[in-house]
């Protein structure tokens, strides 16, 4: 069988015999060329199949793997502490910010509430005098001149 | 005591099975990674996807009828990782990088070694050269194909369980990629 059968299989035909005899020369050349193509694929597969394995390249790739990884962790973690403390460390002074507030709020509501009394006692204090009955007017007087000396 | 027999057989079945995949490993292992490295030109990427095709043969091993040879049930394997390989959109990236890939020349220089005369070292070389470089140009599915054909050796029948196509379409890929190769090495001579 000649080599055009071999690729495909067809029936050899008159004509194509013919052909093959015509093109016989380059078919042995073209067969050839096949085989050492097959022969330089075995051989090469052979000894790249055989080479020394790169296993440190390999450990090494691993490595700077888990090292990248792992510095990537610890930025990461870096970052989100940091936001997180970021984070606690405003609100710790939100938090004293609003209770020294709280505290001047009602320092201030103390002191008006303790003028407002003082004010209080102030007008009772003065409407009492005012409502004194004019029959009682000389005995304050003298309770008045006795108290001046 | 039944159960204990029961959990007997089970250990000898993996046993053996076992040490049936170790000797398909054994017997194939070669032949899958030199269709590999044709495939891809790259001993890294060959030498990786055999070990990715073992370990799948390996998972599906129970999965194994026997319908075909175990050698055609693995290349099958091998075909579609390495287009995986190369279609995974994933892989794209490592693809435009990878730069393992041997060019035409160090791919050629592997030479029978019956080739005595240096004459004659020269026409085989520039001859292997020249079926690379038509191999380069062939669709995945033609090179595919020429790959098993010539390289391995494998009947059509064997190559249409392998690919999944059937055989008037292997004949029909091959046919084509032969007149090709044929092409352009013999315009180049």
């Amino acid at each position: 069988m000649n080599f055009r059968d071999k690729i495909a299989g067809k029936p050899e035909g008159q004509e194509a015999q013919a052909e093959m005899r015509e093109s016989e020369a380059l078919d042995q050349e073209f067969e050839q060329a096949l085989r050492n193509f097959r022969l330089s694929v075995h051989a090469w597969s052979e000894a790249a199949y055989n080479r020394p394995r790169a296993v440190k390249t390999v450990r090494q790739r691993s490595w700077r793997l888990a090292a990248g990884w792992a510095l990537g962790c610890v930025l990461v973690a870096g970052s989100v502490s940091g936001g997180v403390y970021e984070r606690h460390h405003r609100q710790e002074l939100a938090r004293i910010a609003a209770a020294a507030r709280a505290a001047e709020q009602q320092k201030q509501a103390a002191e008006a509430k303790a003028r407002e009394e003082e004010d209080l006692l102030a007008q009772v204090d003065s409407d009492v005098s005012r409502q004194v009955p004019s029959a009682m007017e000389p005995l304050a007087q003298l309770m008045a001149e006795d108290e001046s000396k | 005591m039944t159960g204990a027999t029961a959990e007997e057989i089970a250990g000898r079945e993996l046993e053996t099975a076992t040490q049936e995949f170790a000797n398909i490993v054994a017997t194939h292992r070669p032949q899958i990674f030199r269709f590999l490295l044709a495939s891809t030109r790259d001993a890294d990427l060959a030498e990786t996807l055999t070990q990715e095709c073992f370990l799948k043969a390996h998972r599906n091993w129970a999965g194994f009828r026997g319908d075909s040879s175990a050698m055609t049930w693995l290349m099958r394997i091998a075909i579609n990782l390495q287009k995986d390989h190369w279609r995974n959109r994933r892989m794209q990236f490592w693809r435009q990088t990878q730069t393992h890939a041997v060019d035409l020349d160090e791919a050629s220089e592997w030479l029978p070694s019956g080739e005595s005369s240096a004459e004659q070292k020269l026409l085989a070389r520039e001859q292997v050269k020249q079926v690379w470089q038509s191999v380069r140009g062939l669709s995945e599915r033609q090179r595919t194909v020429f790959l098993l054909r010539y390289v391995e050796e494998q009947e059509l029948s064997e190559i249409a369980r392998a690919t999944g196509l059937s055989e008037g379409t292997v004949k029909a890929h091959l046919s084509r990629a032969v007149a090709r190769v044929r092409a352009e090495v013999g315009g180049k001579r």
